[in-house]
């Protein structure tokens, strides 16, 4: 085995100074009727690395990919030109080998990387500070809304009706066990988010509202009015961004007055891997640092003065307090907070911006383009680079239809709140700076071919 | 038993510590001992590493009463200055790549870079989760054979396969067990966790609403059965038990503890972080466990990356299979795979307890696990499992004369090996030791960790160490704790050849800096 370097007689030697007259003696805590004869029967033996490429790539070669084909799809999860230094730095050994950074002597690499990601996540959300990343933009959602439960000591929930389908069910499954109260209900087909009617929802019983932005139907919510209407009420507001290349062009959710911002990274130089893993971005007040979960990097001195970093503020963690931490969060998404931070430095602000103008510009001229169709029509007076398209067919069928011709269309509404009577018809469709002008032609053609 | 390090260094133990003997340099670098500044520090304002074809002049009059008054204040580096940034930043780093990395519960073994390259096929990586069944078939594919395999190893019903980590798999695990319990009306209120369990465990308990009460271990470090049949009641929704656990022992009465627990109307759940130890020669399913995460990140190699990802599979008892999250990949009447989600789950899985995460879970893991699994295939990860034994227990009787090892004589370890500080001289512990390993070249073990030892040391070399390398690394553990037998003050100064002496972390606890504000102070 190539992965294993022990040969028969270390194995031998090392059983001798041991004692043990065999390997079975090691695994003696085994009652016999349950340990194992042999390998496991029905299950192949091992396979060369040709073998297994082989396997591998076949099953590879059975997915459309996005490269291969007009690519329109967002809903939470976006297509991004990935620089190649960020693949190449992502694979030294000495990032993607390493442990959590419990013994900073000899992580100074981890530790200045995550320094780094918490001041780029905080400048890009307007927050005063930021943690070291949770494991996605759901799971960081929903963190974000115990955390305001614990600030508030009040456990009623908003949710806005453009918050993702997808990061709803994640907060309903969590708090039919917490006994929160969730107040949801899935999006109308409005052109603009419906603020009046969030506002009016908000009582003294409730800890926070939460409003996604750009919303998932691609509008853009007026964060300032809710967060006074929010602020009012003894509340906090959770702004939840899932395209954080948006915040190249519009307003910081913490400038806004948002209190807990919390995203999905994955946009910055992460790929779309068919959902994961992704990178949870978490941005709140200084006054709140203590009850903020998951990791959190520090600047520090050493014994010799020179700065230096390290994981602090962990008395709010499991490893220390067990069942009263802030979250039972271990792990965080390291490597890809990583691919973050290289993509941002190489961007900078400025480059982020322009990413971002690309990136709408390239949705104006899909907007054109498709609504130039019989029967098309787009939802949204405002957007960034997503928008959602209301088509005179459903819109399943068609995306259907548009992938049997090689053209990955969107996302429709009705996969995302099956049910939900009214939305059958409409989907959303993105372009990214990666859709060329060829791309949308491709598109459009199609669309006229599936809806003539 | 002795292998000098080829090299010939040997620690020169008068000199530690006495800088002045080596010249200043203008630049604070030392040969390849590199100093980076943050990329802050470096950057500027207009400077941008990525060349974008596109004019500025995209009308942006759409947005107008939303636009961002500036752009955010980061600076932008070009390429080159970016990759020295980071490759600079990487060599302050240790990795499983530059030798052991014995951290115990952690299980840093070798990473095959055959996974970094079929996770990045453009079929995997560049594949969007929401596009339509027919274009995803072999995704689905890889998530069926993954889970198929997993089923197989353990011997359980199910598995559900979105959890991100280990301790999201746990929360999955308990939230399936009162999921369970909903459905047959009762409410239970306890669950039983040992003090030996990673902190996860009762973390995730009081997480999905449960009151934890500890579970008394025997001296020999295993779980009280007698002790625990008492605390065993109708409130009891669980117990959870890490097995091999914390202490490197195989817990020996798994099987009546489990029968005791159903026989109260309770849930085994089992935390799998360990299960590396034995994979391939015992199935959890076989002793009545009902739900156990397993750590690919662990077992299966997937990168540890600094802190993640990871990913958290859990593998269900016929019990509990029926409350898996959404979604899940199953195979329909036509022969083709697809997603059960919230549209399907009235017909598929009416009692799921719903979804734990926005999109199907670690992908690029499982690809990464997949191909490390078939690599070994049934007998070579039978032979993982019997080489981390063989290698733990090695390191253990190597050293148990010299540091105490509290359960030596509670028979062999598993994966790993526990020592405590107690028979060190006063003014000495296991932070010395630690630190004193990294000016030996290693990374330390896991350290005060379990609580329920004294200054505990966790070694965990897994199967990756050569015999050689186990010798080389013994040989400095041993000088390491030979200096704090003699009560060389000095160690208290180590490591002085890292990037950085011991560093602070009152101060940065008590004075939070956690963002840089290099350019808005003064």
């Amino acid at each position: 085995m190539r992965y294993l370097p022990l040969t028969d007689a270390d194995r031998a030697e090392m059983l001798a100074l041991i004692g043990a007259g065999s390997i079975d003696e090691l695994f003696c805590d085994i009652s016999p009727e349950f340990r194992l004869p042999g390998p496991i029967e029905g299950l192949p033996l091992h396979a060369s690395e040709m073998a297994v490429e082989r396997h591998m790539s076949r099953l590879a070669a059975k997915n459309l990919s996005a490269g291969q084909a007009p690519f329109f799809l967002g809903a939470g999860a976006y297509r991004h030109h990935i620089p190649a230094t960020v693949d190449h730095l992502i694979q030294r050994g000495e990032f993607l080998t390493a442990y959590t950074p419990y013994q900073p002597e000899i992580a100074q690499g981890t530790l200045q990387v995550l320094f780094e990601f918490q001041t780029q996540v905080a400048r890009l959300f307007g927050t005063d500070i930021a943690n070291a990343s949770m494991y996605d933009g759901s799971t960081a959602c929903w963190e974000a809304i115990q955390m305001a439960g614990r600030i508030t000591k009040r456990d009623r929930v908003v949710l806005s009706d453009g918050l993702h389908a997808h990061y709803v069910s994640v907060i309903e499954a969590m708090a039919r066990f917490t006994a929160d109260t969730i107040d949801t209900r899935s999006p109308a087909l409005e052109a603009e988010p419906d603020t009046s009617k969030l506002v009016g929802s908000i009582d003294e019983e409730t800890s926070c509202v939460v409003v996604q932005y750009p919303d998932i139907l691609g509008r853009i919510p007026d964060l300032r009015a809710i967060a006074e209407a929010v602020h009012a009420q003894g509340a906090l507001l959770i702004a939840v961004v899932t395209e954080p290349v948006a915040l190249g062009l519009i307003e910081a959710p913490g400038n806004l007055g948002a209190d807990i911002v919390v995203g999905e990274g994955q946009s910055l130089g992460v790929g779309l891997q068919f959902g994961g893993p992704y990178l949870g971005l978490f941005g709140c007040r200084q006054k709140f640092v203590r009850q903020m979960p998951g990791r959190i990097c520090g600047q520090t001195v050493d014994a010799a003065g020179k700065r230096g970093f390290v994981l602090t503020l962990s008395t709010r963690e499991q490893h220390i307090r067990r069942e009263k931490a802030t979250s039972n969060i271990c792990t965080n998404s390291g490597l890809c907070a990583l691919a973050f931070s290289i993509h941002m430095s190489l961007l900078g602000g400025e480059g982020l911006a322009r990413l971002a103008r690309i990136n709408h510009a390239r949705a104006q001229e899909m907007v054109r383009r498709l609504t130039a169709i019989a029967g098309v029509s787009c939802l949204n007076d405002v957007y960034f680079n997503e928008v959602t398209l209301v088509l005179p067919k459903p819109a399943r069928d068609v995306l259907q239809a548009l992938a049997r011709r090689d053209v990955l269309g969107g996302v429709s509404l009705s996969r995302l709140y099956p049910g939900t009577s009214g939305l059958e018809n409409a989907m959303l469709v993105t372009a990214t700076e990666t859709v060329s002008e060829e791309d949308i032609e491709a598109f459009a053609s199609a669309l006229e071919g599936v809806l003539a | 038993m002795s292998a000098p390090n080829p090299s010939g260094w040997q620690p020169s133990l008068g000199s530690m510590g006495s800088e002045s003997v080596e010249p200043m340099t203008a630049s604070g670098d030392r040969g390849l001992m590199l100093e980076e500044p943050l990329s802050f520090e470096l950057g500027s304002a207009g400077k941008c590493g990525v060349d974008m074809d596109e004019p500025d002049e995209a009308p942006v009059s759409g947005l107008s009463s939303f636009l961002r008054e500036c752009a955010p204040e980061l600076p932008g580096l070009t390429e080159p200055e970016v990759i020295r940034h980071y490759s600079r930043l990487s060599r302050m780093n240790y990795g499983i790549d530059l030798g052991p990395f014995p951290l115990g519960s952690c299980t840093m073994k070798h990473n095959p870079r055959l996974n970094e390259k079929v996770a990045r096929l453009p079929g995997f990586a560049d594949i969007h989760p929401l596009q339509p069944h027919e274009t995803v078939q072999g995704a689905l594919d890889v998530i069926e054979q993954l889970a198929d395999w997993l089923i197989r190893l353990t011997g359980m019903a199910a598995v559900a396969m979105s959890p991100k980590a280990g301790a999201h798999g746990e929360l999955c695990g308990l939230l399936c067990i009162r999921a369970a319990h909903d459905a047959a009306g009762e409410r239970r209120t306890v669950v039983l966790v040992p003090e030996s369990a990673h902190g996860t465990n009762p973390a995730t308990a009081a997480f999905a609403g449960y009151k934890v009460e500890a579970i008394p271990a025997t001296p020999d470090g295993r779980v009280d059965l007698a002790a625990l049949k008492e605390q065993l009641s109708a409130d009891v929704a669980g117990v959870m038990i890490t097995n091999p656990n914390t202490c490197g022992l195989l817990e020996r009465e798994m099987k009546a503890i489990g029968d005791a627990v159903h026989a109260v109307g309770g849930y085994v759940y089992c935390d799998g972080a360990n299960f590396n130890a034995i994979v391939g020669k015992l199935r959890p399913g076989d002793l009545g466990i009902d739900a156990m995460h397993i750590n690919l990140h662990k077992t299966f190699s997937t990168p540890h990356g600094g802190g993640g990802p990871g990913s958290g599979p859990v593998v269900l008892s016929e019990a509990l299979a029926p409350f898996a999250p959404l979604p899940f990949v199953t195979r329909v009447a036509d022969g083709t795979l697809r997603l059960i989600e919230e549209g399907e789950a009235a017909e598929h899985a009416p009692e799921s307890f719903g979804r734990m995460t926005a999109f199907h879970g670690q992908m690029g893991m499982f690809t990464r696990g997949l191909a490390y699994i078939l690599s070994h295939g049934a007998d070579g990860l039978k032979q993982v499992a019997e080489d981390a034994v063989l290698n733990a227990n090695y390191v253990l009787r190597a050293c148990e004369d010299l540091l105490d090892a509290p359960f030596a004589q509670s028979g062999p370890c598993m994966h790993e090996a526990l020592f405590s500080d107690s028979s060190l001289p006063d003014g000495f512990s296991t932070l010395d030791i630690a630190k004193g390993l990294i000016d030996e070249g290693f990374h330390p073990m896991t350290v005060y960790f379990p609580l329920v030892v004294k200054g505990a040391m966790l070694v965990e070399p897994t199967e990756t160490e050569s015999k050689m390398g186990l010798d080389r690394f013994i040989l400095s553990l041993r000088n390491v704790v030979q200096r704090a037998v003699n009560a060389d003050e000095s160690l208290h100064s180590a490591p002085v050849f890292a990037p950085r002496r011991r560093l602070d972390e009152t101060q940065a606890a008590r004075k939070p800096v956690l963002v840089w504000n290099g350019d808005r102070d003064g």
